[in-house]
């Protein structure tokens, strides 16, 4: 097995999959990928399941180093420069590492998180099923906390491909956030949920893993900011007593005792995780039925980005693929719906 | 309220739901629910992930794939609209804390807003018994009813980014048992060294929905030399006989 071993890494950088599931009923949070799409992008290049372990990379510049054997990797999501030993390293393409070669990530440029996943996989032993870091629950494998210099991850030695691969990261459209108003939304007045659907909100810098703040009007509650705690969805926008709205993400809570007025759909919260400190996003209602006509079309594109895969300098994309994109294309069309 | 407003179904965005059975703090509305739980964990429709019981609700996350709102929605209120099996009954533990000071630093507010002093917050606080309504927002964090009324505060209008582990809380009608270092909206007046949730222990949760806690004021000394069992792997919380 070869290792990677972290030389740096900002405060925001750990190792997450598709999150803990199970022990919600106990507090124990789900964590999990702030953007699950392009975790499934990078785990689909080296040949992991879309929902395996891989390294979640914060906004700050980080820097891995190959021991112990050749790595294969691949880097997704929010993109920034990268380099091997200074050669440029292409998002959505796989690259090897020899040992002793360090590759450089610059900070982020566009979005918040990126997603390093290693031919292999992360090798360490699950917690309640998962590897996935929640600090705040000091749980997580190899490392229940995120990564410092010199923590070393044992991943799989590079195997003999005949070319690298690439994947074309699906295009993710702009426009709103698409939600389903509830299960509080009868704690507002009808205007109060209009205002909340017409303004621009401002991502605020106390914002993290757990939940983004935002900043904007003041949403008034019809009557006490207070409920009898119940059951957090991820993406629930919740509206405490300050009536700025907290979305509650990956590191949530399991529960909570403030309104909630609506929740954004599955498809949606990757690419609300990459929505940078300072930058505004608006928000739209949808009913159910097409928020999970969303969900379906966005399993089926997770599902169907390892056929998509296809060898540097050949090789054509698959008709698994073609079909996934059109299914996606069917339910979002002029809708903007956002993969 | 009316009578027939419930039970009732919340969708939470595309991929949960919240069944909810009532609208109070109530033991046997959240036997109910408990016994709902139960029901959804031995016979639920495949899809169904996992299920969240609360006070007075049951969050169920399901996978829209496999199984559709409505379907999920008629099969929950089918059963919460029969006679749901009481479970089992609950054990007793009983968590040493020290109240207000460095231990609880919203004391001095708490004593304020209800115009009681520090020494009969505690005194009421310690005198209660207590049922675990439900656990959540962190690990180990539990939810107590049976909260004198007179220490009923609303939560604050901003929730605090720290509080420390083993944090005793008020938060409306509720207090709690809080395990690890988090944020929260609730009023700190103590800390119990005990740990609810501790991922290097065996038994990682003792704590159950269903279950009784009543509390044993101790001094800063008393805490120090629990505090260390707990390092150890000890519950410190004592299970009592009745």
């Amino acid at each position: 097995m070869s290792r990677i071993e972290v030389l740096d890494a900002g405060p925001y950088t750990s190792v997450q999959d598709r999150g803990r599931f199970g022990a919600q009923r106990y507090g124990l949070g789900t964590a999990g990928a702030m953007d699950g799409l392009s975790l499934a992008v990078a785990n689909a290049l080296v040949g992991q399941p879309v929902g395996a372990a891989a390294i979640e990379i914060g906004p700050l510049p980080a820097r891995f180093r190959a021991v112990d054997g050749a790595v294969r990797l691949a880097l997704a999501g929010g993109l920034r420069g990268a380099t091997i030993d200074g050669r440029a390293l292409a998002f959505g393409e796989t690259a090897v590492l020899a040992e002793g070669e360090v590759l450089a990530l610059r900070a982020c440029a566009k979005g918040v998180f990126s997603y390093l996943a290693f031919e292999g996989g992360i090798e360490a032993a699950p917690v309640f099923g998962s590897l996935s870091v929640h600090a705040r629950s000091m749980i997580g494998s190899p490392f229940a906390r995120a990564l410092q210099a010199g923590d070393r991850l044992i991943t799989g030695t590079a195997g003999a491909w005949s070319a690298e691969r690439s994947l074309a990261a699906p295009a993710r459209p702009a426009g709103p956030l698409h939600v389903v108003l509830g299960p509080q939304d009868d704690h507002f007045a009808p205007e109060t949920i209009a205002l909340f659907l017409g303004a621009d909100w401002k991502i605020s810098p106390t914002s993290d893993r757990m939940g983004y703040r935002l900043e904007g009007p003041v949403l008034a509650h019809k009557g006490s900011p207070n409920i009898l705690s119940d059951g957090i969805a991820n993406g629930s926008v919740q509206i405490p007593g300050n009536g700025q709205p907290l979305l509650l993400l990956a590191d949530r809570g399991t529960t909570g005792g403030y309104p909630k007025l609506a929740t954004i759909i599955t498809p949606d919260l990757g690419r609300l995780a990459q929505v940078s400190v300072g930058a505004t996003i608006r928000f739209r209602a949808v009913s159910l039925a097409e928020a999970q006509g969303a969900a379906r079309a966005y399993a089926a594109l997770l599902d169907s980005l390892p056929g998509a895969v296809r060898d540097i300098g050949g090789g054509a994309l698959s008709s698994e693929f073609l079909l996934a994109s059109n299914l996606a294309g069917a339910a979002t069309n002029a809708e903007d719906w956002s993969i | 309220m009316s009578e027939s407003e419930f039970p009732r179904v919340r969708p939470c965005g595309d991929a949960a739901l919240t069944i909810e059975l009532g609208s109070d703090i109530d033991a046997g509305l959240n036997a109910r629910v408990l016994a709902l739980d139960a029901a959804v964990a031995q016979e639920a429709p495949a899809g169904v992930v996992e299920t969240i019981p609360t006070y007075r609700s049951l969050f169920v996350s399901y996978d829209p794939l496999r199984l559709d709102y409505a379907t999920l929605t008629d099969w929950l209120l089918g059963l919460a609209r029969g006679p749901l099996e009481a479970g089992k009954t609950g054990r007793h533990w009983r968590f040493p804390v020290t109240y207000g000071g460095a231990f609880g630093e919203d004391m001095a507010f708490v004593a304020g807003k209800t115009g009681l002093s520090e020494a009969d917050v505690a005194r009421r606080h310690a005198a209660g018994h207590y049922r675990v309504y439900m656990m959540g927002f962190m690990p180990g964090f539990t939810y107590l009813g049976g909260l004198d009324p007179a220490l009923s505060l609303s939560r604050r209008d901003n929730p605090r980014l720290v509080s420390p582990a083993g944090t005793i809380s008020i938060g409306g009608i509720q207090t709690g048992i809080q395990c690890l270092v988090s944020p929260t909206g609730w009023h700190l007046i103590g800390r119990t060294p005990a740990r609810t949730y501790d991922p290097q222990r065996r038994q990682v949760f003792f704590l159950e929905p269903g279950d009784s806690v009543s509390f044993r004021a101790v001094g800063p000394e008393e805490f120090a030399a629990l505090e260390r069992r707990a390092e150890a792997g000890e519950l410190v919380a004592e299970p009592l006989t009745s």
